[in-house]
């Protein structure tokens, strides 16, 4: 095959481009990324069918029952899950925590999340993601916080629901947040779209982008609170590209077969006669807790801005 | 684009960017569905497996019944184009699976996955691609599988630099490494609508 031509075009070849890192993303639509703590369980979640996992030192339940300061994994935790299974793997560092974040792209992960699940480091600044070659998920509550870290260089943004509750209230709320904004700006005109920006508190040109493609620019996840088949189908019929789960699998009765019968009702988000067979004889669910209960500053939803 | 009538043709819509297939197929005036069911693998007259993750597509096909009817249809003679996790899906021998994945085979090629390494290794890339002619095809290689070996039923259609093969083609089935439907590129989806209009 002209191998001299390609030579040539070898050249121009580039890593860490925002398409290859929205690329990803993109890949793992319509799929579900499991949080494990442990080699055992990304295997588990591999052989579950999971996309990808997020690699972390304690679930959000536990974070919550255990309280102090929540920080990035161990590097020998994440060396063992990333030898354990040939699926993507992701991992949390702190908001605003940048050095976490190098160390993350140091040990090769496919994907950092910087995640309000981890006590924040900066109550200010976010990451300043484009300038990694790894790319970075983050959460968001409504559209401006999505384009906020968008703008900072997120290559995906998951909506961020309230972890480690099993409520998926809070997920239902910002994913029906986001989309609404998102159609609210197709109806509007362009001069209308320069109030809209300075509302949403985002870039013009992006808030433009969105408008025009009735679409974020990244892949849409949702998470926080997802801890049943139908919970992930309600997810995906809302509009999700896919699903994080948290506690929710782990932190359940048999974590093997609820993990792959969320992965059922992903893929079948629309067949009620399948998320029904998929949900039976799971075991318990987690126990949960209901996000009327957690008082205002010890939600996690609230951190990031 | 090839043939004026409008042939109807599946992406398989397990899991993966199968929006994305659709909606280049059906600029170039197809009529592209998603198939996840065998009732729905019946009415197409050619298939596209889209990138994704392999190791779920493999699950998801063998769990509801569709692995079986995808080999059948392969069997065939039906035209099937598979980009990434679907060239992994269409090779005969795969290297780096999991413990118990399967392919359906037929290519008759040696895959091996995610070879390239983490995310970190993802690239994007010039191809010359002589049988799409010139330009050069902006290819984009997200954790990408290679072409190992071609075996004797199956032709090379790019390699990179190195030598390394990541486009195939045998009779009616179609691989590519990359992800024409994520560039604006439309050749490789129009060479794949050529091979439906012809089967």
């Amino acid at each position: 095959m002209s191998t001299d031509k390609n030579e040539q075009l070898g050249q121009s070849s580039l890593n860490g481009t925002s398409r290859v890192k929205r690329g990803l993303a993109e890949m793992l639509k319509g799929g579900v990324i499991m949080d494990v703590v442990t080699a055992d369980q990304a295997k588990i979640a591999e052989d579950a069918g999971a996309v990808a996992v997020m690699a972390l030192e304690r679930v959000p339940a536990d974070i919550r029952s255990q309280g102090g300061v929540a920080r990035m994994s161990d590097p020998d935790l994440i060396d063992g899950i990333i030898a354990a299974v040939s699926i993507p793997v992701m991992a949390k560092a702190r908001i605003g925590h940048f050095v976490e974040a190098q160390v993350l792209e140091a040990l090769k992960v496919d994907y950092i999340d910087e995640s309000e699940v981890l006590s924040p480091a900066d109550y200010v600044n976010h990451i300043d993601k484009w300038n990694f070659s790894v790319p970075f998920v983050c959460g968001a509550t409504n559209l401006g916080e999505a384009l906020r870290r968008i703008t900072e260089g997120a290559a995906m943004i998951r909506s961020k629901g309230e972890a480690g509750t099993g409520d998926v209230s809070e997920a239902t709320k910002h994913i029906r947040t986001i989309l609404g904004e998102i159609s609210a700006l197709k109806g509007k005109s362009k001069d209308e779209l320069y109030v809209a920006a300075k509302e949403l508190q985002a870039p013009y040109d992006l808030v433009r982008e969105v408008a025009e493609a009735g679409k974020l620019p990244v892949v849409l996840f949702t998470a926080g609170g997802v801890a049943t088949p139908a919970d992930a189908a309600l997810m995906m019929q809302l509009g999700a590209d896919g699903v994080f789960v948290g506690s929710g699998i782990f932190k359940s009765g048999d974590p093997a077969k609820r993990a792959a019968a969320i992965v059922k009702a992903t893929t079948f988000y629309e067949d009620a006669a399948i998320i029904a067979e998929a949900s039976r004889g799971l075991g318990e669910a987690m126990v949960g807790i209901n996000v009327s209960d957690i008082a205002e500053p010890h939600r996690l939803a609230t951190r990031g801005w | 684009m090839a043939g004026s009538t409008h042939p109807t043709v599946g992406v398989l819509a397990l899991q993966g960017d199968f929006r994305e297939h659709i909606a280049v197929l059906g600029a170039l005036g197809a009529d592209a569905v998603p198939v996840k069911r065998p009732e729905e693998l019946e009415r197409v007259a050619g298939l596209v497996i889209p990138g994704g993750e392999s190791t779920v597509m493999d699950k998801l096909s063998r769990m509801f019944g569709m692995a079986e009817p995808l080999k059948a249809a392969v069997a065939s003679g039906m035209p099937v184009y598979g980009t990434c996790a679907g060239l992994i899906m269409l090779a005969d021998t795969l290297l780096d699976a999991i413990e118990g994945q399967q392919t359906l085979g037929g290519f008759d090629l040696v895959v091996r996955r995610n070879a390239f390494g983490s995310q970190l290794d993802s690239f994007e890339t010039d191809l010359d691609i002589p049988v799409l002619g010139d330009p050069a095809v902006h290819a984009v290689f997200i954790r990408a599988p290679v072409v190992e070996s071609v075996g004797a039923k199956a032709t090379t259609l790019a390699s990179l630099s190195d030598g390394r093969v990541v486009a195939v083609e045998q009779d009616n089935l179609l691989g590519t490494s990359f992800h024409p439907e994520m560039t604006g590129d439309t050749r490789f989806h129009e060479y794949f609508l050529r091979k439906v209009a012809a089967a």
